[in-house]
C-alpha cells in the first residue's frame, strides 16, 4: 500500500534529483563545455512546457466531457510548428538581432522602445497567466488529495490550501535559485532548461505508461480498445464547427503569445537551425502525449464509479486497478508538468515585470544620481525579479483560493489562453507590417484586454463570484447590449467563441484603424524597418546621430547594469576593433548602438534606450536620418555601405597614425622638458655635494656640523645613484638583456612583501587586500613583480590626493590571465594623460612633489611586458586605478 | 571551361530545389489547416458511434502525415545564412 508519507518522500527525492540536474547543468555551463545543452533535443524537450498539468490531467477530463475537441489544443501548435518558415523563423531571428528578453520587450522594442507598451503587455501577460498558475497548483494539490484519500483521510479545504501554499513556496525557492542566479546578457538559464528537459521526459513516459497499461492491461489490445471506444458513452465526434476552428486558432496563437512559450521558443533559442528539427519533433511529442487520452477517458468512465472527477483518471485508474507503482509514476508526471510550467512562466513574467515596470520606476525616482556604484542597477533587477516571482506565485494562489479551485481544468486553461493571445495582433502586425504604429498597438491591446476581462476573465470565477447572475442575464445597469456573454445583443454563441471573437475582432480592428490614422515617430519607423526587413541584411542608419557622451561615462553606466567585468570586456573589444589600446574606444554612433543593444539584453530595449538617451542627451534619430532607410534610398545606402566598409579600414589606420603622431608630439615636448629636468636633477645634488665638500675641505668646523654636512653629501649621492640605477634598469629592460629568475610564489605574500618594502604599514595609507589574493600562486620572476607592486603603492602615497588615502587591491581570472587591480580613492587621471603616464620621462603632477624623474611607471610597463603581461590604466573606477595582467 | 559551366548549372539546380522546398514548407501548413477542418463537413449523428472511431483515426492519421512530411522536408532543407550562435560571454 502506497502511504501518503511515501508519496511525499518520493516527491521530495524527485525534487532533490531535479536540483542536482539543474546544479550540474549550471556548473557545466559556467565551465564552458555546454555544447550538449544547446542541442536540438534539449530545445525540443524544453518546448514541452506547453504540456502542463492541464494536458497531463485535464486532457483526459476534456475528452471525457467533449470528445475529440481536446486535440485542437495540440493541433494548433502543430500547425504553427510545421509552418515555422512563416512566423517562428522570423521571430527567432528578430529575437537574436535585437536581443529580445521577453514578449513585452518584443512589442515595446518594435514600437519605438515604448515603455508604456511594455507595461501593457506585461499586465496582460500577468493577468492571463494567473489562472493558469492557479490551475497548476490546483492539479498538484488534487493529486496529493487523491493519495491522502486512498490513505484513508478525506481532505478538507484547509488541507488543500496548505498544500497549495507549500507547493508554491517550493517552486519559489527552486525558481529563484536557478532562474535569477545571473543576469545573462541573452537570458539563458541552463539549470532550469535542463530540469524541464528531464521533466519533459518523465511526463511523457508517465502518460505513455498509463496509456499502455490501459490499452493492453485493461482493455486487452488495440482492437478491443477500439470496440470499447465505439460502445462507450463518450461522444467523440459531435463537433461545433465554430469551437473547433476557434480552438485551433487559439492554441496555435497561444504557442506564440504565452510568455513562457516565447521564453523557450525565442529567448532561450541558441541556434536557428534547431527550429527545423523542432518543427517535426515537437509535434511528435504532442501527438504522443495525446495518443492515449481517449482510451484512458473511456476506460476511466467504464471502471470508476459515476461522479468521479475525470480530470484525475490518469491517477485514479491505476490506483483503482491496484497498480501503485504506475500511480506513483503518473503522479510524478503530473507533478513535472505543473512545476516546469510554473518555473518557466514565473521567470518569463518576472523578467517582464522587472524590466518594464520596476526598473523604469526605480530609474525615474532617482534621475541622474551620481553616487553610483558598479553593478547597482543589476542588484535592483535581480531583487525585482525575485520579488516578482514571489508576486506572480502569490497571485496564482489568490486566484486558486478565490475561484475555489472547483472549475474544470479545461475551462480555466482556455480563459488564460484567450487572454494571452490578445498580444497576437500587435506582435504579428509589428513583425510583418511596417505601417503598424505605437498608438495603434496600444489601442488594440487595451481594447482586447477590456473585452477579454469582461467576457471571459471575470465570469471565469464562477457565477456570483465577481459578476452577479443578473448582470450576466441583463447586462450592467440594465444595458442588455453589454451582457458579458452576449455582447451587442448577439446571443446563442458559445461563451468562449463569443469572447474570443469579439475581443480579437475589436483588438485587431482598433490596431489597424489607429495605425492607419496616426503618424509614427522616427524611432518607431526605424525599428519597424529593422523588424520587418530582418532577413535583408541592409544595415540601417544607427538610431543615434551624434554621440556627445564621453566613453568613460558610458562605461560607468554599463558597469552599473552588467557589472564591471562584462562591461569592461565589451569596451576593450570595441577599442581593439578600432585599433586603440586600453578600455576607452572612440564613441561612434555605431558603438552607442551596439552598447544599447547589449544593455537591452539585460534590462530590455525601452530601459536601455532611456538610459543611453540620458547620457547622450536625447539626440536620437530625426526624420532626415530616416530618409536613409526609406525604400527609394535603399540602393544608395547599399552602395555607400560598401564604400564605408572599405573606408573604415583606412579610417582605422588613419586613427592609429593620428594617435601615434599625437603621442610623438607630446613625447618630444616631454623629452625636451626631461633634458632640462634631468640636468636639473643631476645638477642640484651635484651642487650641494660640491659646496658641502668645499666647506669640509676648508676644515676648521665643529664635529657636529662636519657630521651633518657629510650626511647631506651621502644622501645626495644616494639620490644620484638611485636616478642612475633607474635609467640603467630601464635601458636594460628595453634592450631585452634582462635575466628572469622564475619562481613560484603566493600572490598574497608578494603583496605583503611589497607593502612592507614600500613602508605601507607606518603611515596614513590604508591598504585593503581582497582575500582571494592569498589563494593564488604565480610562477614568474617574483622580485620583478614585487618591484612593480612597490612602485604602484609608492605612487599612491605620492599622488593620491584624498584626505584618508585608501588603496584597494583585488584579483580576477579571465582567459587564462590574472588581472590584478590597484584602485585608490584619489581623483583619477585626466583622459588625455591616461596613455601618456607610461611613457618614459612623463609626469603628470609637478616635479617638486614627485621627487622622481617619471621613470617608475615606464619601468613597471617594461617589466610586465617582459613577464608576458601588461599594465594599463583602468578608467571608470572613481579613482586612480591600474590593472596588471599576468599570465597564469 | 566546360567544367566551370557544369558546376554552375549544378549550383543553379540545387538552389532551385532549395527554393521550391521552401515554397513547399510555406504551403504545407495551409494544406494541413484544410485537412483538419474537413471532418467538420461530416454529418454528425449521435447514434452512430462508427463515426467516432473514424474521426479518431482520421485526426491522428492526418497528424502523423503532417509530422512525417515536415520531417522529410526539414532533412532536405539547408538553412544557410543563419548567423552563428552567439558565444557565451
Amino acid at each position: 500500500m502506497l502511504g501518503f508519507n511515501t508519496v511525499i518522500a518520493i516527491s521530495l527525492c524527485y525534487v532533490a534529483i531535479l536540483f542536482m540536474v539543474a546544479f550540474l547543468a549550471e556548473r557545466r555551463a559556467t565551465q564552458g563545455n555546454a555544447t550538449w545543452l544547446h542541442s536540438p533535443l534539449i530545445y525540443t524537450l524544453s518546448l514541452s512546457i506547453y504540456c502542463t498539468a492541464w494536458t497531463f490531467y485535464g486532457a483526459v477530463g476534456y475528452a471525457a466531457r467533449s470528445g475529440l475537441e481536446f486535440v485542437t489544443i495540440y493541433l494548433g501548435p502543430t500547425l504553427m510548428m510545421i509552418g515555422w518558415w512563416w512566423i517562428l523563423r522570423k521571430l527567432v531571428r528578430i529575437g537574436r538581432a535585437q536581443r529580445i528578453t521577453s514578449i513585452a520587450d518584443l512589442v515595446s522594442s518594435r514600437f519605438g522602445k515604448s515603455t508604456s507598451l511594455g507595461v501593457i503587455v506585461t499586465v496582460i501577460s500577468v493577468v492571463a497567466a494567473t489562472p493558469y498558475i492557479a490551475l497548476q497548483l490546483q492539479s498538484v494539490t488534487l493529486a496529493f488529495a487523491v493519495f491522502a484519500q486512498t490513505g484513508g483521510q478525506l481532505w478538507q479545504d484547509a488541507d488543500l490550501n496548505a498544500t497549495a501554499m507549500w507547493v508554491a513556496v517550493g517552486l519559489f525557492i527552486f525558481t529563484v535559485i536557478f532562474g535569477t542566479r545571473n543576469l545573462d546578457a541573452n537570458e539563458r538559464h541552463h539549470g532550469i532548461v535542463m530540469a524541464i528537459a528531464v521533466e519533459a521526459v518523465v511526463k511523457l513516459i508517465a502518460l505513455l505508461a498509463v496509456g499502455v497499461f490501459v490499452v493492453w492491461g485493461v482493455a486487452g489490445g488495440p482492437a478491443e480498445m477500439m470496440t470499447r471506444i465505439d460502445s462507450s458513452d463518450v461522444v467523440l465526434w459531435d463537433q461545433n464547427g465554430g469551437r473547433w476552428v476557434s480552438l485551433l486558432f487559439l492554441s496555435g496563437a497561444a504557442l506564440l503569445c504565452l510568455p513562457r512559450m516565447f521564453q523557450v521558443l525565442v529567448v532561450e533559442n541558441a541556434d536557428e537551425r534547431h527550429l527545423a528539427i523542432a518543427s517535426w519533433a515537437f509535434p511528435t511529442y504532442l501527438m504522443l502525449m495525446s495518443l492515449f487520452v481517449v482510451p484512458i477517458a473511456v476506460v476511466g468512465l467504464d471502471l470508476l464509479p459515476a461522479g468521479s472527477n475525470p480530470d484525475l483518471f490518469v491517477l485514479t485508474v491505476p490506483l483503482h486497478e491496484g497498480k501503485q507503482g504506475l500511480a506513483m509514476l503518473s503522479f510524478l508526471g503530473g507533478f513535472s508538468s505543473a512545476t516546469s510550467m510554473v518555473m518557466v512562466a514565473t521567470i518569463a513574467l518576472a523578467t517582464m515585470v522587472s524590466n518594464h515596470i520596476v526598473v523604469p520606476m526605480w530609474l525615474s525616482l532617482r534621475p541622474n544620481e551620481q553616487a553610483v556604484m558598479s553593478g547597482d542597477v543589476r542588484h535592483v533587477i535581480l531583487l525585482a525579479r525575485r520579488l516578482s516571482i514571489a508576486g506572480v506565485l502569490f497571485l496564482g494562489l489568490v486566484y486558486y483560493r478565490v475561484s475555489g479551485g472547483g472549475t474544470a481544468l479545461a475551462a480555466i486553461g482556455l480563459v488564460s489562453f484567450s487572454g494571452a493571445v490578445q498580444i497576437l495582433p500587435a506582435m504579428l502586425g509589428g513583425v510583418f507590417w511596417r505601417g503598424a504604429s505605437r498608438l495603434g498597438a496600444a489601442a488594440g491591446l487595451l481594447t482586447g484586454l477590456a473585452f477579454w476581462l469582461w467576457t471571459l476573465f471575470l465570469p471565469s470565477f464562477g457565477v456570483e463570484a465577481l459578476i452577479s447572475q443578473t448582470v450576466i442575464e441583463q447586462g450592467p445597469y440594465g444595458l442588455s447590449w453589454l451582457r458579458p456573454q452576449a455582447m451587442f445583443g448577439i446571443v446563442g454563441l458559445d461563451p468562449l467563441v463569443h469572447g474570443l471573437l469579439w475581443s480579437m475582432l475589436l483588438n485587431t480592428g482598433m490596431f489597424i484603424l489607429v495605425s492607419l490614422v496616426t503618424f509614427p515617430t522616427p524611432l518607431e519607423r526605424l525599428q519597424g524597418a529593422q523588424f520587418v526587413n530582418v532577413f535583408e541584411h541592409s544595415a540601417a542608419a544607427p538610431a543615434w546621430t551624434t554621440a556627445a557622451a564621453g566613453a568613460e561615462d558610458l562605461l560607468i553606466m554599463a558597469q552599473r547594469i552588467m557589472g564591471s567585468e562584462q562591461a569592461q570586456a565589451i569596451f576593450e573589444r570595441e577599442a581593439a576593433r578600432q585599433g586603440k589600446n586600453g578600455f576607452l574606444p572612440e564613441v561612434t554612433p555605431n558603438f552607442v548602438e551596439l552598447l544599447e543593444r547589449e544593455l537591452a539584453g539585460s534590462v530590455g530595449a525601452a530601459t536601455s534606450h532611456a538610459m543611453v538617451g540620458q547620457l547622450i542627451g536625447g539626440s536620437g534619430v530625426s526624420v532626415e536620418d530616416l530618409i536613409a532607410v526609406a525604400d527609394e534610398a535603399a540602393q544608395i545606402l547599399e552602395y555607400s555601405n560598401r564604400l564605408e566598409a572599405k573606408s573604415s579600414e583606412q579610417e582605422q589606420t588613419a586613427r592609429a597614425l593620428r594617435d601615434a603622431n599625437d603621442k610623438l608630439t607630446a613625447l618630444s615636448i616631454q623629452k625636451d622638458a626631461f633634458l632640462s629636468q634631468i640636468s636639473h636633477e643631476l645638477r642640484t645634488p651635484m651642487t650641494s655635494i660640491r659646496s658641502f665638500s668645499d666647506i669640509l675641505r676648508d676644515g676648521d668646523i665643529p664635529l657636529s656640523d662636519q657630521k651633518r654636512y657629510s650626511g647631506i653629501i651621502h644622501d645626495e649621492a644616494i639620490r644620484l645613484t638611485g636616478l642612475l640605477d633607474d635609467l640603467l634598469d630601464l635601458s636594460v629592460l628595453e634592450n631585452g638583456q634582462v635575466m628572469l629568475h622564475v619562481n613560484t610564489g603566493n600572490l598574497g605574500v608578494l603583496i605583503e612583501r611589497a607593502i612592507g618594502a614600500a613602508g605601507g604599514l607606518e603611515d596614513t595609507l590604508e591598504i585593503v587586500c581582497a582575500p582571494e589574493l592569498a589563494q593564488i600562486a604565480v610562477t614568474t620572476d617574483l622580485d620583478r613583480l614585487v618591484q612593480v607592486f612597490i612602485n604602484l603603492i609608492a605612487n599612491t602615497r605620492k599622488y593620491c590626493d584624498a584626505e584618508q588615502q585608501r588603496l584597494k587591491i583585488s584579483v580576477l581570472k579571465r582567459d587564462g590571465m590574472y588581472l590584478i587591480d590597484f584602485v585608490d580613492n584619489g581623483c583619477g587621471i585626466a583622459p588625455e594623460n591616461q596613455q601618456l603616464i607610461f611613457e618614459k620621462f612623463s609626469r603628470v603632477a609637478d616635479g617638486s612633489k614627485a621627487g622622481g624623474a617619471g621613470l617608475g611607471l615606464a619601468i613597471c610597463r617594461e617589466i610586465m611586458r617582459r613577464l608576458g603581461g601588461d599594465i594599463a590604466y583602468l578608467p571608470g573606477q572613481y579613482g586612480t586605478a591600474f590593472r596588471i595582467t599576468l599570465p597564469k | 571551361m566546360s567544367n566551370g559551366l557544369k558546376s554552375k548549372i549544378f549550383l543553379e539546380q540545387a538552389g532551385y530545389r532549395q527554393r521550391r522546398l521552401r515554397d513547399a514548407l510555406r504551403f504545407w501548413p495551409i494544406f494541413g489547416c484544410i485537412l483538419l477542418v474537413i471532418p467538420l463537413l461530416w454529418k454528425p449523428d449521435a447514434t452512430d458511434h462508427a463515426l467516432d472511431a473514424r474521426a479518431l483515426i482520421y485526426v491522428f492519421g492526418v497528424w502523423a502525415l503532417l509530422i512525417a512530411v515536415t520531417a522529410i522536408m526539414a532533412r532536405g532543407l539547408r538553412v544557410d545564412d543563419v548567423p552563428d550562435p552567439t558565444p557565451k560571454p
